[in-house]
This record gives structure tokens, C-alpha cells and sequence, in this order.
């Protein structure tokens, strides 16, 4: 990672009473790249970035953002940064042109208001009032006054929230487009599948401690998450003769449903290929992938709540 | 060069906002006339020795004035503030370079532009359709304009940062104002309060408002309202700091 770091954090705490929100959290974030903070609601992702972007005090540690510490030149830092809030709303009787012209007079240059628009698919709301809005399109214009100042860094806290799957889609697609232009993007999800397929690189929080940090497939491997294949047979069958395949590392049953694990993903091939060539009677064959799931179960022992 | 333009665009936002609200204009600019215009029809502006030799709206006129300042003040300020900050409105406005400072000034200065649009609209009926007499300074009355709108609008504040929730500073809001409206001599004359209502009646700041304002009207001098500019500036000050002290973002 020789690129220049656009976000660095050390040692960062934050405590609100007996709670460590944010437990010396440490980590840099390199220009270009999508950088994903991953862990469930209260882990410290929403405070960590808020630390960062100058909007709460850390207790102690470092923090640099573009190079420009963010208590001492928050409006220098604010000009060059683009910002996506959680739990935040416009007055409710602002139009949503108005609000982006609104927004672009705050800063010394801005992007073309109608493209924008068009990008996120709000061109025909341009009249409409904040408040007549749906959840996902006050999602999408916030996202639009986040990029309206065209940041060098754009900071997305549970940017596809609220979201359906269609709408989420083409929001991965937006981010993907902002770094492709160069631009460095810091988002926070709790959808393990947005973070493995859209970030570059991934931190898991939970807790407030930083767990792991590095791309999903990295972090997948190190983890040694494995892929399943799950079907139902007959009481009579014996899985057993099945881990003497050489992908398969062990097989679980139970009752009439039974799972093969393996961390090649050819191991599919290899069972279901084993069941055709024996004959065996399945049901119900699915597989299941290694994911950042597995890894955050891995890592801390429980699943994402939600 | 940003700060005053975005200054200018948000106190613009805020002004095109307010009109959109029905009951923040019908509240701030619709009632003062409504009364002037009830009030001057049933007893017109002759005068009369029951207000001193001077008519009925010449008494109700710098009154109103107090009414519409603490409309605004307490009213207008502590909802909007409170309000903004409860939707997470003030903390969006935060993360962009606009400093927090600029931000609160483009409230400020909206709501007081729409006061002084509510005076003006005011004075001019008044003059045009029941003759107004005026026999004070403009500077001396528009110097106490400014000081009671100081008060009032650090009182808007004090509430919004006091209390913990829109729905409670509204209401603490109107469980003050509406009360002091009527007893301070803001909405009816004080010449038809009982003494002992106007005795406890100069408890409340908007007492103060109304006799310093009637008083520069028809031409008193300063030395005799010395009590009413003390107890406003002290309101303003303690005000201020407590404003300042209790603010909130979120």
C-alpha cells in the first residue's frame, strides 16, 4: 500500500461514561480505495468516523484526515470532504433542488446540480418537498449533498440503509464510479455482503475494538471460512465415506440434513459429482459461500445481530 | 467570500421556509393585524383621557410591537431551534464548512427579519387606516426595539437549550408566552388590568417591553424607563450566557 494515506487514525478512544465506544482503534486508509467499516449497530463504526471527520472529540489518540487534523481546520478538512450522516433530515419543507443549491453556496466549487440529480435518480424530484420524499430517496439526496462539493474524500455512514436491493445495487455501482474518478471513499455497513463485494479493503469493529483489517478475500482465507454444501438424503445414506474426498475437510449430519465443508471452492464439484456417481437420493442441495460472515463469527464469536 | 454567501443563501432558505409554514405567518405577522383591526374598528383612534389624551391605537401600537417580538423571540426561535436540532438538521449544517457561528446567525437574522416585516406591515396600517400619532424618536424607539428583541431572542434560546426535547420547549414555550401575552398589557391595554394583576405583571420581561416601547412612543425621555432597560439588559445578559452554556447540536 504505497499510496498516499488520506485518512489516519491512532489510538483512537472515545468513552461516553463506563461504555468504550471506540477501544484504541488504529488504522489508515490510502487515497483511491473503498474502505469499509463492518460490524454490527453500536460497534463504534458511527463514532470512529465522526471522530475523524471533526464531529466528535476523541478522548485521546490521532487522528489526520487529507492530511489536516480535524478540531484545528475543520473548515478546511469540511471544504475538501464529503459527508453522509446517519439519523440526520433537512427542514421538511425544503424543496430538493434547493437544498442542493443550498448546499452548493457552502463551498467553494461544486458539481453540476442536474447531473447529480440524474445520477442518483432524483431528476424528477427536483421540486418535490424534502418531507414527500420516500426513506430511499432522502437516502439518495443525502448522498447527493455529500458528493455536491465533489470531496476528495466522501465519508458514507450506512450509505444503503433503508435502500432496496435494486436501489442498493446501483448505489454500489455510484461508489464504485467515485473511485474510479480517484477519489477515496470511507463507508460503514452492517450488510456483510455490501462490504465484501463492494469495499477494497475491510475493518471488522466490534465492540469498539478493531478485529481485523484487509480485503475480503484476504481476510476470508486467513480465516479459513469454508464453503458448505447442504442437502437432505435418506436415513440409510453414510456420509462418512464422503470425507475421503480430498476437498471436503469434514462432514456434519443431522437428522436427514447433512453438510460438507471444504475451503476449495471445487469441493462443490467433488460432492455433487460423488452423489452422481453413487446414486445417492438428495433433496434440497444448496451451497453456501465463504463470506465475511463466517469471519466475523470466526473472530468474535458471535454472529451479526440485526 | 463563502461564509457571507452561504450566510446570505441559508437566511434566504429560512425566510422562503417560513412562508411555507401557515401558522408561523398567521402567528407572526396575521395576528397583530387581526387585533389592530378589531381592536381600532370597535374603539377607533380618537383621543381619549382614558390613555392619557391619546387614541386606542396609539396605546395598542407599540404594544403589539411587544407582542410581535416576543412572538418571534420566544415562539419562533425556540421552536425552530429546537425543532432542527431535535430532526438532526443543525448537525447536517455542521458538517459542512459553514461555521456553527454563521449557521445560528442565518436564524437569528431570519427570524428578525420577519419581525421587522411584521412591524413594518404593522405600522403602516396603523398610520394609513387609523392615523397613528407618533410623538417619540425613531432612534430612541428603534434602540429599544433592538434591546427587547435582544432579550427575547437569547430567551428562545435559553428554552431551546434547557429543555430536552422539541415538544417540551414547545410547550414550555407557549405555557410562558401566552400568559405574559395577556398579562404584561402586549395584547389589551394595561389601563383595563386590574391594579394587582399589573403589580404581578412586572415580573414578566414582556411587561417591560410594553412600558419602554409605549412610553419612547409618545415621547417620554429614557430617565423615566430606567427600571424596564435595566431588568431588559439583565434579561439579555443572564440570557446569553445561559444560551450560550445550554446550547446543543444534537
Amino acid at each position: 500500500m504505497n499510496r498516499r494515506a488520506v485518512l489516519e487514525i491512532e489510538h483512537l478512544k472515545k468513552y461516553y461514561g463506563d461504555v468504550r465506544a471506540v477501544d484504541d482503534v488504529s488504522f489508515k486508509v490510502a487515497e483511491g480505495e473503498i474502505f469499509g467499516f463492518v460490524g454490527p449497530n453500536g460497534a463504534g463504526k458511527t463514532t470512529t468516523i465522526e471522530c475523524a471527520e471533526g464531529l466528535r472529540r476523541p478522548d485521546s489518540g490521532r487522528v489526520r484526515m487529507l492530511g489536516l487534523d480535524p478540531r484545528a481546520d475543520g473548515r478546511r478538512l469540511k471544504e475538501r470532504l464529503g459527508i453522509q450522516l446517519q439519523e440526520t433530515s433537512l427542514p421538511q419543507r425544503m424543496k430538493v433542488g434547493e437544498a442542493l443549491a443550498l448546499f452548493a453556496s457552502f463551498y467553494p466549487k461544486s458539481v453540476d446540480r442536474p447531473t447529480l440529480l440524474k445520477q442518483m435518480g432524483l431528476e424528477d424530484k427536483e421540486g418535490a418537498y424534502f418531507d414527500k420524499l420516500s426513506g430511499g430517496q432522502k437516502q439518495r439526496l443525502f448522498i447527493a449533498l455529500a458528493m455536491i462539493n465533489d470531496p476528495e474524500l466522501i465519508v458514507l455512514d450506512e450509505l444503503t440503509t433503508g435502500l432496496d436491493p435494486q436501489s442498493r445495487r446501483s448505489m454500489w455501482d455510484l461508489v464504485r464510479g467515485v473511485r474510479d474518478r480517484g477519489r477515496t471513499v470511507v463507508l460503514t455497513t452492517h450488510f456483510m455482503e455490501e462490504a465484501e463485494r463492494l469495499c477494497d479493503r475491510v475493518a471488522i469493529i466490534d465492540g469498539g475494538r478493531l478485529r481485523a483489517l484487509d480485503t475480503p478475500s484476504n481476510l476470508i482465507r486467513a480465516h479459513s471460512a469454508e464453503n458448505r454444501v447442504i442437502f437432505s438424503a435418506e436415513a440409510g445414506f453414510d456420509p462418512g465415506r464422503m470425507r475421503t474426498l480430498p476437498r471436503v475437510s469434514r462432514v456434519e449430519r443431522d437428522g436427514e440434513r447433512i453438510i460438507a465443508y471444504g475451503s476449495d471452492p471445487k469441493m462443490v464439484v467433488e460432492v455433487v459429482n460423488y452423489l452422481g456417481a453413487n446414486d445417492v437420493p438428495f433433496r434440497d442441495l444448496r451451497t453456501e459461500q465463504a463470506s465475511l460472515e463466517d469471519v466475523f463469527l470466526a473472530l468474535t464469536g458471535h454472529e451479526m445481530r440485526d | 467570500m463563502t461564509t457571507l454567501r452561504g450566510l446570505g443563501q441559508l437566511t434566504r432558505m429560512e425566510i422562503k421556509l417560513y412562508f411555507r409554514e401557515f401558522f408561523a405567518v398567521f402567528f407572526n405577522l396575521g395576528f397583530p393585524l387581526i387585533m389592530l383591526f378589531l381592536f381600532g374598528s370597535i374603539y377607533g383612534n380618537t383621543p381619549n383621557p382614558f390613555f392619557g389624551g391619546y387614541g386606542s391605537v396609539d396605546v395598542l401600537t407599540p404594544a403589539y410591537l411587544a407582542m410581535l417580538i416576543g412572538t418571534s423571540g420566544l415562539l419562533t426561535m425556540t421552536i425552530s431551534v429546537s425543532t432542527y436540532r431535535e430532526l438532526g438538521v443543525l448537525r447536517r449544517y455542521k458538517a459542512t464548512p459553514l461555521s456553527p457561528q454563521t449557521l445560528l446567525f442565518a436564524q437569528l437574522l431570519a427570524v428578525f427579519l420577519m419581525l421587522v416585516l411584521g412591524v413594518v406591515l404593522l405600522l403602516v396600517c396603523a398610520k394609513l387606516i387609523f392615523h397613528l400619532r407618533f410623538n417619540g424618536s425613531a432612534l430612541s424607539v428603534t434602540g429599544a426595539f433592538l434591546l427587547s428583541s435582544l432579550s427575547f431572542f437569547s430567551l428562545g434560546f435559553v428554552l431551546a437549550g434547557l429543555m430536552p426535547s422539541a415538544r417540551s420547549a414547545q410547550a414550555a414555550a407557549m405555557i410562558i408566552y401566552f400568559p405574559m401575552l395577556f398579562l404584561s398589557g402586549a395584547a389589551i391595554p394595561r389601563e383595563v388590568l386590574p391594579a394587582a394583576v399589573r403589580r404581578v405583571a412586572q415580573v414578566l420581561p414582556m411587561t417591560h417591553v410594553v412600558n419602554l416601547l409605549r412610553g419612547l412612543w409618545i415621547g417620554e425621555p429614557w430617565g423615566r424607563h430606567l427600571t424596564e432597560v435595566l431588568v431588559l439588559a439583565a434579561v439579555a445578559a443572564v440570557g446569553l450566557i445561559v444560551a450560550v452554556k445550554t446550547f446543543r447540536w444534537e
